[in-house]
């Protein structure tokens, strides 16, 4: 008797595992021209603004931590392509680059980070903690795991709704070792809710390596006894990138429910501005500078293909860094909120 | 024009720091993202990288410089081909080390230039609470015997037919029909779409409800009781109570947490606190905590129609009591004010929740003794309505506080220092609060009883402030 309840249920598991087969990462498509053009300078974009705020964090005009997404451009650059309007996204405090890929104001961005009246909030949120309503980007929150409930919740509210929207919700692999994680997954399976969790796997929870702090380093798996299926994606090729969210908005929009992308990513930078990065090396950091990094990666096919030349790719670069000079000197020369700001927006 | 390269500031409390090493040489070509020097913050030693491409025209600090102020240049760049020696020299000769010192003291932070440190230390005053009284309910009414647990079921019933926005989740709040009966028939009435079961999972749950808040849905989360809700708090304090004043406004989270707190009857430590100090520390939340049934229902449907989120505090053991309420189409009442249970002239007793079974008891035996007590049902802890309080001690003279919650920190505590301020001159004793005693709830009978306040001891805490 137990022995025939064993198979059953061992052959029950095999079923099951089979239904929980979700869509495999595509092969990256080649981009058309215009695809490339518009990637590069979003990436740029994103790199020029951090390297910027590195700048004004050591000139003391940014406070407080400040994390820059430098190396992890493609991610955010590639999900942005295939979103449509009204779709949501969420994060934790690495959110710059999701500000800019949502098309937020880069003044906005950075008088925020200077704490300035034309931040987006006013000059009361900083860095880690930045929202738009008018362009759907929910936050910008400093609490490790936190966003994914909320964005579980963005999801929940999409069904409620009857809407066709998706919830983009990015975390880390830091992040995914958090409980409510787990709680949250559990629900968006149970419900069929229309969310991504994109994890950012850059192989560091501020120092700890992942291999140090999971037990499990595929992420893509870890939604497993969820019933969320996962692909591991490259997240230096902005083409991957593209393609598995295709895929995977695709799968939310139909109503098949939550899934998961790993993406295997890198950040250069420290984990914040006062981090010295010192459990890892030099060589890895440049290995990945100079291999796969995904601006290089882009102007090479540019050039190999002959879509635009030395100069014209300067040319871009030299209207993106217009675009950050022009954003720093407002973050920089924007008065700081009247005092009276420290009583509004809130409950009396 | 050649780029004076600064010292940075490198960590939140960075002031000045060591230039350890140079890793490039004058004369060097540098690209952004070269490592040109090593410095020395509070907290580590960090690698500065270049961010302008040019050549290296001048060291101006040298390896070894100990206590450089941020913001010094430490060296200068020369770019877009100029002439190095020259962009050595102009800046280089004029701002050399000697001038170091003068210039952290000529060249203020950045943060000063904006904010002189006068102006930053006036503090503008806090806006100030205009709550509207009761709503006036017109003659004739029909007053309605309600247990406390139909009037909350009622204002959840009528909000979701008046809103579709509105909904319920939690746990067993939908098949089960509530765990505590709250949620009775809303299932049937409204589907599963708006009636949610939840996972145990409050923590999880939590955090979707203020996600589809911050969506603009207006969820009503249960808790089977406040007691669990210490797994969800972050959600509560950091995420709910926060977003509006972090987003300068853009968006809230317009969310009713409900469900009992306090102790109901033999459960015990983990089942047994009262969380109204706990939440009205927090600004941005509201907190409510009712007697009546009327008041319930009342105040949970302005819970539901407020923009921020509440916390709403019921009491398991007033869930079965009967009060009148008024049978109007729309009954809400105004969050932040205060009912005078009972006008009075000796001393004023401040309560709510669970005790104000305790208040009304007391007052009952203290008018045998002769004397007149005031009795407030404070009714929403924040906003507090402190002008109702003041104005009854000014008249009394004298005040007891009510609740159940831990001495340490109470409700109580904030009141009696409020009243301090504020009318110093017109009290003749000490304020005293009657809280539950300074350890877990116990389990055993006669202990349990122990630790709850308890009529008695309101009495005596009323003799004490009237020296009787």
């Amino acid at each position: 008797m137990a022995v025939a309840a064993k198979t059953a249920s061992a052959s029950k598991s095999k079923a099951d595992s089979k239904t929980l087969q979700g869509p495999a990462a595509p092969k990256p498509a080649n981009f058309t021209k215009d695809q490339d053009l518009a990637a590069y300078r979003g990436m740029l974009l994103i790199r020029r603004f951090e390297e910027k705020a590195g700048q004004l964090y050591g000139m003391g005009f940014i406070g407080g931590f400040c994390h820059l997404y430098i190396g992890q451009e493609a991610v955010v650059t590639g999900m942005k392509m295939a979103l449509i309007d009204g779709d949501q996204m969420i994060t934790a405090y690495r959110d710059h680059g999701h500000m800019l890929a949502m098309d937020m104001e880069p003044r906005g961005v950075m008088a925020e980070l200077t704490g300035r009246r034309g931040g987006y909030s006013r000059g009361k949120g900083g860095s880690m903690h930045m929202f738009s309503k008018e362009k759907n980007f929910y936050g910008g929150h400093g609490i490790v795991g936190a966003q994914v409930s909320l964005g579980t919740g963005l999801a929940f509210a999409n069904r409620y709704r009857g809407n066709k929207n998706v919830s983009l919700t990015y975390f880390g692999d830091g992040a995914a070792n958090q409980g409510q994680v787990y709680e949250s997954f559990n629900m968006a399976s149970l419900w069929k809710l229309p969310v991504i969790y994109v994890i950012e796997n850059n192989r560091y929870a501020m120092g700890t390596s992942v291999t140090r702090s999971s037990a499990e380093t595929d992420f893509s798996h870890r939604g497993a006894s969820f019933r969320i299926p996962g692909m591991q994606v490259d997240g230096m090729d902005v083409r991957a990138v593209k393609s598995a969210a295709e895929v995977a908005v695709e799968w939310c929009r139909s109503g098949k429910g939550p899934i998961i992308m790993e993406m295997q990513t890198y950040r250069y930078r420290g984990h914040s501005m006062s981090d010295p990065a010192k459990y890892r090396s030099k060589d890895e950091v440049q290995k990945m500078r100079s291999e796969h990094d995904p601006i290089e990666q882009v102007k090479a096919r540019l050039i190999e293909k002959k879509w635009a030349s030395e100069d014209a790719l300067k040319a871009i670069d030299k209207e993106v860094r217009d675009i950050v000079a022009d954003a720093a000197e407002f973050a920089q020369t924007d008065p700081e909120p009247d005092a009276s700001e420290l009583w509004t927006d809130i409950v009396h | 024009m050649p780029i004076e390269i600064l010292m940075p500031a490198l960590s939140p409390t960075m002031e000045e720091g060591n230039v350890s090493k140079w890793l490039k040489k004058e004369g060097d070509k540098i690209v952004a993202g070269d490592v040109i020097a090593e410095i020395e913050t509070d907290k580590a030693t960090m690698e500065v990288e270049a961010v302008d491409e040019g050549v290296l025209a001048k060291i101006v600090v040298p390896a070894g410089a100990e206590g450089v102020k941020v913001n010094t240049p430490i060296a200068i760049l020369a770019v877009d081909g100029e002439d190095v020696d020259r962009a050595g020299e102009g800046i280089g000769e004029a701002e050399a080390a000697p001038a170091k010192a003068d210039k952290a003291e000529k060249a203020p932070a950045p943060e000063a230039k904006a904010a002189p440190a006068v102006e930053a230390a006036k503090v503008p005053a806090a806006p100030k609470l205009e709550a509207a009284g009761d709503p006036d309910i017109p003659a004739g009414t029909e007053m309605v015997s309600t247990t406390v647990r139909e009037a909350l079921r009622d204002a959840m019933a009528e909000e979701m037919r008046r809103d579709e926005d509105v909904f319920v989740m939690g746990e067993e709040v939908a098949e089960y029909q509530g765990a505590y009966k709250i949620t009775q028939g809303l299932l049937q009435e409204f589907g599963p779409r708006r009636v949610v079961d939840t996972p145990i999972t409050e923590h999880g749950f939590a955090g979707v409800g203020v996600g589809a808040a911050m969506a603009g849905l207006k969820p009503i989360v249960e808790f089977m009781t406040f007691n669990f809700a210490m797994q969800a708090i972050d959600q509560i304090v950091n995420s709910a109570a926060k977003t509006l004043y972090m987003s300068g406004g853009q968006m809230g989270a317009p969310i009713v947490f409900r469900g009992p707190n306090g102790a109901a009857a033999r459960v015990a430590a983990q089942h047994s606190q009262d969380y109204a100090a706990w939440y009205s520390h927090i600004p941005g939340l509201r907190v409510i905590q009712p007697y009546t049934a009327a008041d319930a229902k009342g105040l949970l449907k302005a819970a539901i129609r407020d923009p921020n989120p509440v916390i709403f505090l019921e009491n398991e053991i007033l869930y079965g009591q009967h009060f009148d309420v008024p049978k109007l189409d729309d009954f809400v009442l105004p969050i932040g004010k205060a009912r005078i249970h009972k006008t009075g002239k000796d001393v004023t007793i401040v309560s709510w929740s669970i005790g104000m079974t305790y208040a009304v008891k007391a007052e009952a035996e203290l008018r045998g003794l002769g004397i007149d007590a005031e009795i407030i049902d404070l009714r929403t802890i924040r906003p507090m309505d402190l002008d109702t309080i003041v104005a009854s001690v000014r008249k009394t003279n004298r005040l007891v506080v009510v609740e159940e919650g831990f001495p340490q920190s109470s409700v109580g505590d904030f009141i009696a220092n409020q009243v301090s301020q504020r009318a110093f001159d017109h009290l003749d004793a000490p304020v005293i609060t009657v809280a539950g005693k300074d350890v877990p709830m116990p389990y055993a009978a006669n202990l349990e009883k122990l630790a709850l306040p308890n009529v008695g001891e309101v009495i005596e805490a009323v003799k004490a402030v009237t020296y009787r």
